[in-house]
């Protein structure tokens, strides 16, 4: 068979982050290719570069798609030539009906006038090809997801696809409508259509999968050919996470006191689907001097579980008890969870943690206003020594405190939410991914912060895409699958394929 | 030491560029005044064009310190011209006396108890309006539109195309009394024919000047002190002396005219109150953070929906008491009275240097953008340039404005 599609060392940088590092992807015409990785790996990235978003010019390396050299400058460069990317958010516009959605930017139109009929027709005739009973004119909102995953690959159908490329598409689906998709792959195999599948179900994958590259920090581990080798779960989690561990995390001797906060049966539904349940009933605990690690993948509800405990910034129909020193706490708004000694340090602190426009000392005391007021009037000069104070403690490097946050770094900025929340004096801080998007330095920098939280008695609770570092800082890890903790181990027994296996165990695969 | 002197070369560099708005500002407002002195020969600068100038702005003035923490806070009020006709018709309306037809009673009430209530009429208006934006969630733009068209309307037909007045002295006299001064007591009286200069007027022009450059020295000092970002000296000492010149000149014009109006008086202790609020208090500096970014305030525990209905209580408040000052200066209420003026606010404020996505103003910059706005329209009033030129005018300088604040934001 030849190669459909060529991708020869291809990299990427991002200011500060090396995403991509000399990646090689080869997929044959007319085969499923499945690509796995860790959160972070790279494969987004790899699809992007691919699909045009990052255009050509902006990586180092070259792309060969039927034989010929492609310089993608946009994504409609490299849908006309019909490679087809479906991303994990779906790009349908809710209120418009399916043949709108499939025909948006390629209506059937002569002068600008759209032929409905003509479109309806062949919407029909695509909805048919991929299982789809539902009338053209039916609106988006009104389908469930799989479905809505559906009507994205028949959109991309009318594109004349040749290379379809879907970025976790069982990822929020059921088993039922999981195995319909799959299914529906492989139909298209027998009509000559290449897929490229990124998923973390290697389940899945073993069904029906024809080659699986795996990608590790930007770089490519190897290709295996399913027909060739029989594919085992244990030895693709092995390649996905198989890196050493060196000394990039700071020694710490964990003094591990009382319980300091816990939370029970915590209950939480998805803020616009009322009845759509995210987090199923979750306990969870954490002492003083303790930091606990929440592992999960994407999706997991590692996120929408920590921000429905800090004041219900998250979901609604918020159910559960939380405790502090053994005694019931009220946590249904932010201002009662931040007073009863708890802080939340978003993954997202451009537009969840930082106030861009301003200087670094407002955002450092936004947090704690009446830490450094008295009946409202703010005391300039103390202001300015708290905020010089955690410019320094944290390493902050700016010009001074009076820079403005959106000049600085990813990992500085990170340091101005961190000291936000420090200033806050909080008893239990929950890390939202504190070290995505930073370099190695100041994660290690981060990482000693986290250890001195411990040592003065605090209760931190980390979550983190990145399993090492997990195992690298805390003392115990909860691991977390579909709204629900479903592993908990000491950090000293826990390996990464211990926690892949936790996971994977849920889809019913034993590692 | 030429590693220290590039430090500060490169610190006052950084300087310039973080504050060149402001400057560039203050440079634009002095240029034009000169403009139009000279091509008005001179009128614009006259005492009695001085005054009427303060007069015809300081409502704008007024109105834009609460629109400041509106746009600010990432909403708008387009309400508050109509608001303006509103609470000044319901002044006036109570002043001059009605008749209840229900009740058969007629209601009347001294000018000293309608102000009061005039003022909680406004916020009561503003919090009417902020309900609906900061808790429904309607977005600002409707709500304030609604209520335009609804207070536009309601003056209308409470005053059915009457002008109600006139007003008792002590009423009018916010609009158009003078602070008494010393020859109110027979002091410093000007000789016979000679024209009254009112020296407590000057006095205070003159203490205001020293006070000020008192402040601001002792602040640059401290910071100084404490190696915090200051401006560099020459900067400093010229921008204050700018100012200083500018008080002065002013109380210098208006003491030879007819002494400090009334209404400088309001209008000199809201600015300092709302510099005061927006730069030393917790709740302007949320007000900064909720509009920079909402969900991070938000997170950060703070109100954000309380706080959004605050301002609009706020600004519901300052229009009322914009309305009353109109009424006064007219002697009465008109179904007109206020039309429009939410554009000249609004205006004055992105004039000023507010963001219009939120986060980003400053009093002073708002200030400054009402008297742009006001030497232009005085200016060009006096060379008989027509109305519908004016606009024309204006609005160019407002997109110029803004164009250039944008510009300068993407060269970064």
């Amino acid at each position: 068979m030849n190669a459909i599609l060529e991708m020869r060392s291809i990299s990427k940088s991002f200011p500060g982050v090396k995403a991509l590092k000399d990646v090689n992807l080869v997929v044959k015409e007319g085969e499923i290719h499945a690509i796995c990785g860790e959160n972070g790996a790279g494969k987004s990235t790899l699809m992007k570069v691919l699909s045009g978003l990052h255009p050509h010019g902006t990586y180092e390396g070259q792309i060969l798609y039927q034989g010929e050299e492609r310089r993608f400058q946009r994504i409609a460069d490299s849908e006309h030539v019909g490679i087809i990317i479906i991303h994990q958010e779906l790009a349908l516009v809710p209120l418009l009906s399916i043949a709108e959605n499939i025909f948006l930017g390629n209506e059937t139109a002569k002068f600008g006038v759209i032929d409905w009929g003509e479109a309806f027709n062949r919407t029909r005739d695509l909805l048919a090809k991929v299982g789809l009973k539902e009338t053209p004119n039916t609106l988006i909102t009104n389908l469930g997801i799989g479905k809505q995953q559906l009507v994205e690959i028949a959109k991309s159908l009318a594109k004349k696809v040749k290379l379809l490329i879907l970025d976790e598409p069982t990822a929020s689906l059921n088993e039922t409508d999981s195995d319909a998709l799959l299914k529906l792959l492989v139909e298209f195999k027998s009509q000559g259509i290449t897929s490229i599948i990124i998923s973390h179900k290697l389940n899945e994958l073993a069904k029906v999968a024809d080659s699986i590259t795996v990608l590790r920090d930007g770089a490519t581990v190897e290709t295996i050919d399913c027909h060739v080798e029989k594919i085992s779960e244990g030895r693709i989690i092995k390649s996905m996470v198989g890196r050493e561990m060196s000394d990039r995390y700071p020694p710490r001797i964990p003094k591990i006191g009382e319980r300091l906060f816990e939370i029970r049966n915590w209950r939480v539904e998805h803020p616009q689907h009322a009845g759509r349940v995210v987090i199923k009933g979750v306990d969870l605990n954490v002492n003083r001097g303790e930091v606990v690690g929440i592992a999960g993948l994407m999706g997991a509800g590692r996120t929408e579980l920590a921000m429905s405990v800090f004041g219900r910034s998250y979901g609604r129909n918020v159910q559960g008890e939380a405790f502090m020193n053994g005694k019931p706490i009220d946590v249904s708004t932010i201002q009662k969870a931040v007073a009863n000694g708890i802080a939340y340090v978003t993954e997202d602190r451009k537009s969840l943690g930082l106030v861009l426009s301003e200087d670094i000392k407002s955002n450092v005391t936004l947090a704690n206003l009446p830490g450094i007021a008295w009946r409202g009037v703010i005391d300039n000069h103390r202001e300015q020594q708290i905020a010089k104070q955690y410019r320094e403690l944290l390493k902050i490097r700016s010009s001074g405190i009076f820079q403005r946050t959106i000049d600085l770094s990813g990992g500085n900025q990170q340091k101005v939410v961190l000291s936000k929340w420090l200033f806050a004096q909080p008893q239990v801080l929950i890390l939202d991914e504190p070290t995505r998007g930073i370099d190695v330095g100041a994660k290690y920098e981060i990482y000693g912060i986290v250890n001195d939280l411990a040592a003065a008695g605090k209760a931190v609770i980390v979550i983190s895409s990145e399993m090492p570092e997990l195992l690298g800082i805390c003392d115990r890890i909860y691991v977390m699958n579909e709204g629900k903790f479903v592993d908990e181990m000491p950090a000293k027994d826990a390996t990464q394929e211990k926690i892949m296996a936790s996971i994977m165990r849920q889809y019913g695969v034993a590692a | 030491m030429s590693a220290i002197t590039s430090d500060q070369a490169a610190a006052s560099a950084s300087f310039w560029k973080n504050n060149l708005r402001d400057y560039g500002l203050l440079v634009s407002l002095l240029l034009i005044m000169a403009f139009f002195e000279i091509v008005t020969g001179g009128v614009l600068f006259r005492g009695v064009n001085v005054t009427n100038l303060i007069l015809q702005n300081s409502y704008i003035v007024i109105m834009a310190l609460g629109m400041l923490l509106v746009i600010v806070g990432g909403n708008i009020d387009l309400s508050v011209g109509s608001i303006v006709g509103f609470v000044g018709g319901v002044a006036a309306m109570f002043m001059v006396g009605f008749h209840l037809p229900g009740l058969e009673i007629d209601v009347k009430l001294p000018w000293q108890l309608v102000i009061p209530i005039a003022l909680a009429l406004g916020g009561l208006i503003g919090a009417g309006q902020g309900y609906f934006i900061a808790y429904s969630k309607i977005p600002a733009f409707i709500v304030t539109l609604a209520g335009m068209l609804i207070f536009r309307g309601l003056t209308g037909n409470m005053l059915q195309g009457q002008f109600v007045g006139p007003f008792a002295r002590g009423f009018q006299s916010i609009s158009a009394g003078f602070i008494p001064d010393f020859s109110d007591f027979g002091l410093f009286k000007a000789a016979e024919g000679d024209d009254q200069f009112f020296w407590l007027s000057m006095l205070i022009g003159v203490i205001g000047a020293v006070v000020m450059i008192w402040t601001s020295a002792r602040a640059w000092r401290r910071d100084n002190a404490q190696s915090m970002e200051t401006e560099p000296f020459p900067l400093f000492v010229g921008k204050n002396a700018i100012f200083a010149l500018i008080i002065l000149g002013f109380s210098y014009l208006l003491a030879s005219n007819k002494g400090l109006p009334n209404v400088l008086v309001i209008m000199g202790v809201l600015v300092l109150i709302y510099t005061f609020v927006t730069t030393r208090m917790t709740i302007g500096r949320r007000v900064y953070a909720m509009g920079g970014n909402k969900l991070a305030a938000q997170l950060s525990g703070v109100r954000t929906e309380r706080l959004t209905f605050l301002t609009f209580v706020n600004m519901g408040a300052l229009a009322g008491l914009a309305g009353l000052i109109v009424a006064a200066r007219l002697n009465s209420a008109t179904p007109s009275a206020g039309n429009s003026f939410e554009l000249d606010v609004i205006a004055a404020c992105f004039i000023g240097g507010v963001s219009a996505s939120g986060g980003v103003g400053k009093v002073m910059g708002v200030v400054i953008g009402a008297f742009f706005m006001g030497v232009m329209n005085n200016g060009m009033s006096i060379l008989g340039i027509g109305i519908f030129w004016q606009q024309v005018v204006k609005g160019l300088v407002l997109l110029a404005a803004v164009y250039v604040d944008v510009y300068q934001k993407s060269k970064g």
